[in-house]
């Protein structure tokens, strides 16, 4: 094997490596955004810092990009490399239930679903923001972001699509998340602790932005 | 003068060893590197020597007929190994531990050889715990030891019940070493079909590739058999389904002297039978016989009801039990050594006490040890008036902690919970002291062919104690054949490689091909299987652990009646160029069938009883083993001639100069 | 018990294969799964067919020969057991019982039901060993002291048979937890850190080069194991790997 492919354990952790950094990143998202539930004002500033922000601009954002990437794309060519591992011919019968879990086994069928969401999600703020920031360039303007997300749910068809979407995204942190630990080669008596961790927060998190997505949804119904 | 010689060298017998590893010729490593060697089989013996060999510089070709060789049945050895360490302070040494295999041998093993096994089995210790063996080790650190059956010291080392498996994976790890480097070619799923001679040397074998069913020449200067033991002769044994005699019958045939056959270990703690369908039996370790107590009912009536299903046996009364290991030796009581035990159970069963199905069946019972247990850990932890069941929850913890992997295994082979109601056990074959002669080099009748491990007849005598097989097949393969080797092979510098064009190769391909298309084209109305049980019926009924003259001579001409109906009505499916089972067990069987028959030729001539060759009538009053020093303290060497019935007996006198031959009594 | 059987059969590595049913019948609650095809077996020789090829030896759960998917499970429904231990009592009157061989790429078969494991063998070739002579005198075996916390574990990991249910049951045909296995024994004794680094490194290598899949820790490998080897050890064969990238 050649030095630029890596090794099945070097794929692995850079799935955990991309996959945490993922988690983190889903972490900040959810904070900024709970703002919008909590401190209107406080989201409108944080929000209008990410987009005009050098340093999260012009560094961060193409990390961030680049990490979404090269989580998806590992992840699908190893799906292409395992189901090959298979060998030509595979079980009639396949009982994958009696031994693993569905998260751990439909990985990828989250991450499309995953991925297709990103694309509408890209759509509806960071293409708008791009044609607003660098097509249009439109002036400055610290106030829009709340209205702006707030009417994003005004349909109900966009707000089922984003809450099913995060069921999925739940699903899949549910085992991403703490078998990252496990790729790492963290996996010692501190690990169950680190696990329930993982858990909970795979489970809160999503749920958090499914709470923020109808909350936008309701609160403009009742105006 | 025997044409036997066993070339044990000369000297006080602690010396033997070091005097001959100084005299015998050697071969220098740039010599080596012209020398081929063929070893067969990979087990203890076989992988060890393999690797060792290799390391050494020789050219090494390993065969094996299972797909790895990770999986020869030394593998499923389990309780441990002994080794002369002296760890524990409690008096052990070398003579010590020569001693005891030499009286639990029945005191017809050779002195020499097993002098240097004992010699040798602190350095098997030293070389596997380097090799990563991951023995069980005590707090502080250090090695574990336990003790084992007929012994008065803790000499045995272990890993959980996996000792076997330990030592086998550390034999294949050094071997994979020689893989790697190229010294090793390993031809794995290939089955030893014959063994060529050129000018009365072993030169090579005739292999059969089992995956293409193509038949390959082999080379060599030298040629090591470690093929393992031929229980399977019994059809049902705890040997592998695949353990075979062939390798050592093809050399036997071929002018190998076989001795000793009918020594037969039959290990009393095994799990009963239960059908007809049986494929192979279970050992529990002997271990259980420390807390365990055998008994039957002591009335027939009762016997016949918890056969029948009507009677359970917590429900019979403690005085209507019959606890015979007890009964007839006080001393020992149900440790006495493995040969006396069994033969007790058969003994119950035969007068028809026994309580399985199929009447072969004792109990091993735990309740007592149970109760004995829960009221001492009751008492340690301070309740002062504990009622039955706390007694019994507490002592079947104290159980679960000793032997709960056994019992778990027993509960998923025979579905009954141990802790509730008592085991059933029943003998079984075990392994075989006899085997290839061999002289102290381990060098058979055939100059060049060395056989190792349970395939040759050295160190055990008439029975084995517990936990020296692993010692004998690591001594043999780490420690003596790749010495003693050299000496052989020094004459076979100039020598060059062996060809395989030579009209020998080409005889010995030829008689295989023949033998293997007689084999499938028979297409008559018995499968390979249906003869293998019959020869088993015959072994297990009337050379198993009791015989007596009349049956052995009934049991030489059915064996060979049986062989005649073999080769006229066996039917082998299949196509022999390709792999093909029913062949590989044709094989086997057809090479049992000849076996079978030497073996109750040897039975039926040693008019004694000494350790696993029981026979009725050379008894004491009780019933106790009566040996014949006088008249049999050789080693039976079998010379083929033609037929197994033809065979001629060729002795070595066994010498005692450094032991006192005495009687073993365990009353 | 009255039974339907599906067995895989394949004449060779190259003939294509199929699902074959067989009716069986009088078969005993107490016959191992082996037996249960030997009775089979049986009943194709009596009838001059070709009787099933599959992989046995031992028949007492260690040598690890014995193999088969068993209803979509690798030795079958039980746990803790090799399919010569599983018993037909697991199995109901009437059931249809699907029996296909071990699948990988890297076990490709070589008839009916038997594979061809030697990958694992290769993997074992390429640094499953200590490099220490046989013939040559070491230091007594109490000169090293281990912990026996680190012996029994190291015990635990080496228990391992070399089976493959673990590549068999993992989705992606991955052989993490045997490599593992072995990486860990020796990670774990003082006789094998000397050589940790490289060990490794060319086992993995090994690994991938036999066409094994990538491991997504779904942690079938370790149900489906008859021996229970725990992922801890594919953990600590990551971090073994991950030390030894860094050390370079």
């Amino acid at each position: 094997m050649s030095n630029s492919v890596p090794s099945s354990i070097g794929r692995k952790i850079i799935m955990a490596l991309s996959g945490l950094f993922l988690v983190s990143f889903l972490g900040l998202h959810f904070g900024i955004n709970f703002l919008s539930v909590i401190a209107p004002d406080l989201f409108n500033e944080a929000s209008h810092f990410m987009g005009y922000n050098k340093l999260v601009q012009y560094v961060l954002q193409p990390v961030l990009v680049a990490g979404v990437i090269i989580h998806f794309l590992m992840g699908f060519v190893l799906e292409i490399e395992n189901k090959k591992a298979r060998g030509p011919v595979g079980y009639s019968k396949y009982n994958g239930g009696a031994n693993a879990s569905w998260m751990s086994r439909n990985m990828i069928l989250s991450g499309a679903v995953i991925l297709a969401f990103l694309a509408l999600h890209m759509y509806d703020f960071w293409y708008h923001e791009m044609v607003y920031k660098y097509i249009e360039v439109a002036p400055e303007d610290p106030t829009r972001y709340l209205p702006e997300t707030v009417h994003k749910f005004e349909s109900i068809t966009r707000t089922g699509i984003y809450g099913v979407s995060f069921i999925l995204l739940m699903l899949h942190l549910l085992h991403g998340f703490k078998s990252s630990f496990q790729s790492m080669g963290w996996n010692n008596k501190y690990s169950r602790a680190l696990e329930g961790f993982a858990k909970i927060y795979a489970i809160v998190i999503p749920l958090g932005f499914i709470f923020i997505a109808f909350y936008h949804h309701f609160n403009q119904l009742s105006h | 003068m025997s044409v036997l010689d066993s070339k044990i060298p000369e000297g006080p017998l602690a010396d033997k060893w070091t005097n001959h590893k100084n005299n015998i010729n050697l071969v220098n490593p740039a010599n080596k590197r012209n020398i081929d060697i063929i070893v067969v089989g990979t087990g203890l013996a076989g992988g060890a020597a393999a690797a060792t060999l290799a390391e050494l510089g020789y050219n090494v070709k390993t065969f094996c007929y299972q797909d790895s060789p990770r999986r020869a049945h030394s593998i499923a050895a389990q309780g441990g190994i002994n080794a002369a360490k002296n760890y524990q302070g409690d008096g052990d040494s070398n003579y010590r531990l020569f001693y005891d295999t030499v009286k639990g041998g029945d005191y017809r093993a050779r002195e020499a050889n097993v002098y240097r096994l004992a010699e040798v089995s602190g350095n098997i210790i030293d070389q596997c715990v380097a090799q990563g063996v991951p023995f069980a080790r005590e707090y502080g650190g250090q090695l574990d030891n336990r003790s084992f059956g007929g012994v008065l010291v803790s000499r045995t080392f272990y890993a959980k019940g996996q000792t076997g498996q330990q030592l086998l994976l550390g034999a294949y790890s050094a071997m994979n070493r020689q893989i790697n480097r190229g010294k090793i070619q390993a031809f794995n799923r290939h089955e030893m079909q014959d063994l060529v001679l050129v000018d009365g040397k072993a030169r090579g074998i005739i292999a059969r590739d089992m995956v293409t069913g193509e038949l390959e020449r082999h080379s060599a200067h030298a040629v090591v058999l470690a093929s393992g033991g031929y229980g399977n002769v019994f059809f049902l044994s705890t040997n592998a389904m695949g353990s075979n005699v062939t390798a050592a019958w093809r050399a036997h045939k071929r002018g190998a002297f076989f001795a000793n056959p009918c020594y037969t270990q039959i290990h009393p703690t095994c799990i009963p039978v239960s059908g007809d369908h049986q494929s192979k039996l279970t050992l529990m370790s002997e271990s259980l016989r420390n807390d365990g107590r055998i008994w039957v009912p002591a009335k027939l009536e009762d016997a016949q009801a918890v056969r029948e299903g009507r009677l359970k046996p917590v429900d019979i009364a403690e005085e209507d039990r019959d606890y015979y290991l007890e009964r007839r030796y006080p001393a020992f009581g149900n440790l006495v050594p493995r040969d006396v035990a069994s033969r007790a159970a058969k003994e119950r069963c035969d007068a028809g006490y026994g309580v399985n199905k199929t009447g072969e069946a004792v109990f091993l019972d735990f309740a007592s040890a149970i109760e004995r247990y829960g009221k001492e850990k009751a008492y340690t932890s301070g309740i002062k008036d504990p009622d039955a069941k706390t007694i019994r929850e507490l002592g079947e913890k104290v159980i679960e902690a000793k032997y709960g992997n056994l019992f778990q295994m027993y509960e998923k082979i025979v579905d009954q919970n141990p802790y509730k109601t008592p085991m059933m056990i029943y003998p079984a074959v075990h392994y075989t002291m006899g085997g290839l002669w061999v002289d102290y080099n381990l060098q058979t009748t055939i100059p060049g062919c060395y056989a190792a491990g349970e395939a040759n007849f050295s160190e055990h005598g008439a029975n084995r104690l517990g936990a020296s097989a692993l010692m004998q097949g690591l001594a043999d393969g780490y420690f003596v054949l790749p010495y003693t080797i050299g000496d052989y092979l020094s004459n076979d510098i100039r020598t060059g490689a062996i060809p395989t064009d030579s009209p020998e190769f080409e005889q010995a391909e030829k008689e295989v091909r023949d033998r293997i298309a007689k084999l499938t084209s028979a297409k008559g109305k018995h499968s390979v299987d249906y003869y293998h049980k019959k020869l088993g019926k015959i072994m297990w009924n009337k050379c198993g652990m009791a015989r007596n003259a009349k049956e052995l001579e009934e049991a030489i001409e059915e064996i060979a009646a049986l062989r005649a109906d073999f080769w006229e009505n066996v039917n082998v499916p299949g196509d022999p160029n390709s792999k093909n089972a029913e062949l590989e067990k044709a094989g086997r069987v057809a090479d049992f069938l000849e076996l079978g028959e030497l073996f109750a030729k040897d039975a039926l001539h040693r008019n004694e009883s000494c350790g696993g060759h029981f026979r009725e009538e050379y008894q004491t009053e009780d019933g106790e083993a009566l040996r014949d020093d006088e008249n049999f303290k050789y080693v039976a060497a079998w010379e083929y001639k033609g037929a197994p019935k033809d065979a001629v007996l060729h002795k070595e006198e066994l010498k005692y100069e450094n032991i006192e031959v005495k009687t073993r009594s365990y009353k | 018990m009255k039974l339907t059987l599906q067995i895989w059969r394949q004449e060779s590595a190259q003939a294509k294969g199929k699902l074959v049913s067989y009716p069986i019948d009088n078969i005993d609650e107490d016959m191992s799964f082996l037996e249960m095809l030997d009775v089979l077996n049986e009943s194709l020789v009596a009838k001059g067919d070709v009787p099933v090829e599959f992989d046995h030896d031992c028949r007492e759960g260690i040598c690890g020969m014995c193999s088969l998917q068993i209803n979509g499970e690798p030795h079958g429904p039980d746990r803790r057991v090799t399919t010569c231990q599983l018993h037909m009592r697991m199995f109901k009157d009437g059931d249809t019982i699907v029996i296909e061989p071990f699948r990988a790429k890297a076990f490709p078969v070589i008839k009916d039901l038997v594979v061809d494991r030697s990958a694992f063998d290769r993997i074992q070739h390429a640094g499953g060993y200590i490099s220490v002579n046989t013939s040559g005198k070491t230091t007594d075996a109490n000169a090293i002291l281990i912990p026996k916390e680190n012996a029994d574990k190291a015990m635990d990991a080496a228990t391992c048979i070399g089976c493959g249910a673990c590549v068999a049951a993992c989705k992606n045909a991955s052989a993490m937890l045997f490599t593992s296995a072995k990486v860990s024994q020796y990670a774990l004794l003082p006789q094998g850190r000397v050589e940790a680094t490289t060990r490794v490194q060319n086992m993995v290598r090994q690994m991938d080069l036999e066409g094994f899949g990538n491991c997504t820790n779904t942690g079938a490998c370790e149900v489906e194991c008859p021996k229970g080897i725990s992922l801890e050890n594919i953990a600590r064969m990551n971090r073994e790997f991950l030390g030894a990238k860094l050390k370079g």
